[in-house]
């Protein structure tokens, strides 16, 4: 048996772009390791952070993982950009084929994995309990547990920039491409293994949300009185139950092809690659729900609180919403119409598709008519919703337009469908987890973030936006396609790649404006305090606490009359508003060190198995077994805050008003 | 003042960005926009036509957005103001009713349209309709003229207002056969066969490629679809089938071997049945190849 697998010194970087990334992120992580050690924080690193079960600490967390998994999908992508706008003709740019099939490929996961999701994930976990009135989630150390799996995920996806290679396959990784006979190496595997560890993760976030939001809101808050956001995150919650497990088994099943020569998905002996494409959609269509609906959800919340108006049609909002959560299930076909389907089933999974578009709009025109007859100022998450309307409804437009499968024959894999995703994602994830971010920023730091940069940042992100894709849908409608290095230079499509790349660049200066708003807010927090717990006036129950909350969120539990719980407590009648002249003990969760020892071990058991070395393969195993039975024989999992510390914790509060 | 100040100089701004994108449009193939042939043309009516209907309603939409930013912000105190106001069945059901209209024009011409131009329907015409085999190998395209007996590489030459009937394999991943300006994509998979029917209604050479990414060369697996006069075709096939460069099984087993960037090439023979030989090869076991059925790759595999 060989102790190290397949693992061998060539496997280590030689390219100088590669090797360059990987001395900068050695840079980092030493510089990070020694700071944390000179200043003697690993007590509190460990106590405060890597230990807790607590949602708004874990929030935060998720929120960290996304910046930085950014950054680098950021790279990726200025580093595409770069290259197409210089490889015309005989120049090939930069980036050889073999380097930068691993870029687009990584872009790809990293944007949606490691960057979409735990943005999202890291929104939910922060606002979710505090907006049903809960002093946290269903299941704290799952919650613990996700997180950590999302980070060793994102952590052996790194690791293969450094040791290996990433997959070259696309971002779905389609076979037979990405059986054993055409991409022998590890970059697939390492692929197969980060996506999985991550979605575990995922999955478990999702069932623990969902629970959440099933069994502990506040009491009063019926279904129909829940705020919308609350809706959407329960219906992206339940498209995670359904759907990831749907991953999980898609790619497990390529896992048995590659490692044990199976034949699930080869393209012989009785496999059938056309399985998997219509498998991994039917992930990856409500995939894309699940992250937009979250944004539907932020939407909802901001523009009545900057309108000063309740938010129109409330009803025809969740039926909305049920609705775009019902369809994204039976449109995954439209992903590939090319395949060669009978006219019918391209048909039906097309029209499928258009009626998403009419609860979507619906919800528009909701929004739209919130801000009519309504008091709107244009604080950063306002702005964040006019870009998304601005953008969006283009995006959603050429979506509808890929839908019909005569259309998309000749849209389809160009990059008119690559602007046409990243108009939506950018005009409506990215736009919306900014306005979320924007918005509850003061809730969760207890300052508000600066005005100006946030809107320099803005402005950036909108232009660039415009100036980096409209010719990217112009060379798709031109002929061009996906995933190409290097072109031909009569095809014309140079002026408008290096237009492209411009546009990165402005965006890029976008994302510095934004640096540059968390540094100066964070310089002037002292000014921009916020002290009463509800900077801009808010209508839901997470605007009732401080900011930041306390560990325990609410020192009553609040009890909720109608659909704008802390509207009513603070311009209501007088019935309800809360009255207490005294504090209760809480109970609350443990912290426990095991979320983040599982996860450990998940990263050695998915380097290891990469590798194929066995051993450790079975230490990390068993090191993952042990952990779980060790935590199910833990009886003491909560402890007591007796009400003194609470009362002694509230009155600190009171005498800063 | 300063705020129309800067909508102006933003206003501008996109109208000049539009008009630097136009220029550079100007003297390049527009692919999709500027068709050759009555399937890329209808695909060019359905796609502007779809458009339009939506702007119908996207435009006014994103205007009234700004409008009603404009009208009801917190400055602007003279405008009504109705915090309470949420609920009205008659607008929100004019608003479901928007969409639901246009969705259903738009299901209509989806339902219509999937079935015309199904790329699997044989296109009417006086000239009758010929059928080129086509393989997608790494990182090269195969044609293969059964009739005529001959192959190409990297090349596809044939008549003009002639409806061609591609047959479409691959001996490699998967791989999308795409000539934008003829008309739309299909996949090329291994085992599997599938069909587009186009037709030129222009002598031209046009740009074809993969559009599936399926590897290493893929930015060079690029081939000229040229369409001809008839007169021009005979004579091309007479001289390509006198040639003495043939196809033989063993230059195929060379072909099949990933390479990037081949040149164009002309095959005289072509051994019968090579391309149901090569779907059928993923379709058992290899040592079974030789007592095999051919017969039964003759059917279409879509809907067996």
């Amino acid at each position: 048996m060989n102790l190290f697998g397949n693992l061998t010194l060539s496997a280590f970087p030689h390219d100088p772009i590669i090797f360059g990334a990987t001395i900068l992120m050695s840079i980092v992580v030493i510089a990070v390791l020694s700071i944390l050690t000179v200043k003697h924080r690993w007590t509190w690193l460990w106590k405060n952070w890597i230990t807790t079960v607590d949602h708004k600490r874990i929030g935060i967390m998720y929120l960290i993982l996304a910046f930085v998994m950014m950054v680098r999908g950021f790279i990726d992508a200025a580093m595409m950009r770069g290259q197409l706008a210089v490889s015309a003709g005989s120049a090939h740019g930069f980036l050889p084929p073999d380097h930068y099939d691993q870029v687009f490929t990584a872009h790809g996961v990293i944007m949606i994995f490691f960057v979409a999701m735990p943005l999202m994930f890291g929104l939910i976990n922060l606002a979710t309990p505090l907006l049903i009135g809960s002093r946290d989630v269903a299941f704290p150390f799952v919650n613990s547990l996700s997180l950590w799996l999302a980070v060793s995920g994102a952590l052996l996806l790194n690791l293969s920039l450094s040791i290996g290679e990433f997959a070259r396959t696309g971002w779905l990784a389609y076979p037979p491409l990405s059986e054993l006979v055409y991409s022998p190496g590890v970059g697939v595997d390492y692929y197969i293994w980060c996506i999985q560890i991550a979605g575990v993760g995922s999955l478990l976030s999702g069932i623990n949300f969902l629970v959440t939001i099933l069994r502990m809101r506040a009491p009063g808050m019926t279904l129909m009185r829940m705020p919308v956001f609350v809706w959407t995150t329960l219906s992206a919650m339940s498209l995670v139950v359904i759907v990831f497990p749907i991953l999980t088994v898609t790619l497990a099943l390529l896992f048995l092809d590659r490692f044990y020569g199976m034949h699930f998905f080869s393209a012989d002996f009785g496999g059938n690659p056309m399985m998997y494409i219509n498998l991994i959609w039917s992930w990856g269509h409500p995939e894309v729900y699940i992250l937009i609906l979250p944004a539907f959800g932020i939407f909802s919340e901001v523009v009545p609180v900057f309108s000063r108006k309740q938010l129109f049609g409330y009803t025809t909002m969740i039926w909305a919403t049920v609705a775009i959560t019902f369809f994204s299930f039976i449109v995954w076909v439209h992903h590939f119409f090319t395949m060669g389907a009978d006219a019918n089933v391209n048909a039906f999974f097309g029209i499928a598709t258009m009626i998403i578009a009419i609860p979507t709009g619906v919800k528009i025109f909701n929004w739209l008519f919130t801000m009519y007859r309504g008091r709107i100022t244009f604080t950063t998450p306002m702005l964040w919703t006019m870009g998304f309307i601005s953008t969006f409804t283009f995006g959603g437009m050429t979506g509808v337009l890929m839908a019909i499968p005569a259309a998309d024959f000749q849209l389809h894999n160009s990059l008119f469908l690559i602007a046409h995703f990243h108009n939506t994602i950018i005009g409506g994830v990215i736009f919306g987890y900014f306005a979320g971010l924007a918005y509850w920023f003061p809730k969760f730091f207890g300052f508000k973030l600066n005005e100006k940069y946030g809107t320099y940042a803005f402005w950036c992100w909108v232009i660039g936006f415009f100036v980096a894709f409209l010719p990217i849908y112009i060379v798709g409608l031109m002929g061009m396609t996906r995933r190409l290095s290097h072109y031909d230079i009569t095809t014309g499509w140079q002026p408008f790649l290096i237009i492209a790349a411009i546009g990165v660049c402005i965006i890029a200066l976008g994302g510095v404006f934004q640096g540059i708003q968390l540094y100066v807010s964070f310089r002037d927090r002292k000014h921009n305090k916020d002290l009463t717990g509800d900077p801009w006036d808010g209508r839901t129950l997470e605007w009732s606490t401080s900011s930041p909350p306390p560990f325990y969120n609410f020192a009553h539990i609040p009890t909720v009359h109608g659909r704008h719980a802390f509207w009513d407590m603070k311009y209501g009648e007088a019935h309800m508003r809360p009255q207490h002249s005294s504090y209760e003990d809480i109970v609350m969760p443990k912290n426990t060190p095991l979320g983040f020892i599982i996860a450990a071990f998940a990263l050695v058991f998915g380097f290891a198995i990469v590798w194929h070395i066995t051993w450790l393969c079975a230490v990390a195993l068993i090191g993952i077994i042990a952990s779980v039975m060790v935590r199910s024989f833990d009886q003491e999992t909560e402890y007591v805050v007796s009400a003194e510390t609470v009362a002694l914790i509230e009155s600190r509060r009171h005498k800063t008003i | 003042m300063k705020f129309a100040l800067k909508a102006l100089a933003l206003l501008i701004f996109a109208v000049g960005f539009c008009g630097i994108l136009y220029y550079f449009t100007l003297g390049h193939s527009l692919g999709i926009l500027q068709p050759n042939g009555v399937i890329a043309l209808q695909e060019r009516s359905l796609i502007i036509i779809s458009v339009v209907l939506m702007l119908l309603v996207v435009v006014p939409v994103v205007g009234l957005s700004y409008v009603i930013a404009w009208r009801y912000r917190a400055e602007n105190t003279s405008a009504k103001y109705s915090p309470e106001w949420s609920h009205s069945v008659l607008l929100e059901t004019v608003w479901w009713m928007i969409p639901i209209f246009i969705i259903c024009l738009l299901a209509a011409i989806t339902w219509v349209s999937s079935k015309e131009l199904d790329p699997y329907r044989q296109i009417i015409d006086e000239n009758p309709t010929m059928t080129i085999e086509v393989v997608a190998l790494n990182w090269k395209w195969l044609f293969i003229y059964p009739k005529e007996g001959i192959a190409t590489l990297n090349f596809v030459e044939f008549p003009k207002d002639t409806p061609v009937r591609f047959v479409i394999t691959a001996d490699a991943p998967m791989n999308s056969f795409w000539i934008p300006r003829l008309g739309g994509q299909i996949y090329a998979m291994p085992g599997m066969q599938t069909q587009l029917n186009l037709s030129a209604d222009t002598i031209g050479d046009y740009r074809g490629s993969s559009a599936n990414f399926s590897g290493n060369g893929f930015s060079d697996m690029t081939f000229v679809a040229r369409a001809v006069s008839s007169e021009d075709y005979a004579t091309w096939v007479t001289a390509v089938q006198n040639s003495d460069n043939s196809l033989t099984s063993s230059t195929y087993e060379a072909l099949v071997k990933p390479s990037e960037s081949e040149k164009i090439h002309f095959y005289s023979q072509v051994p019968s049945g090579l391309y149901d030989t090569i779907i059928m090869k993923y379709m058992m076991p290899s040592t079974q190849m030789n007592g095999m059925d051919m017969n039964m790759t003759s059917a279409d595999m879509r809907g067996i």
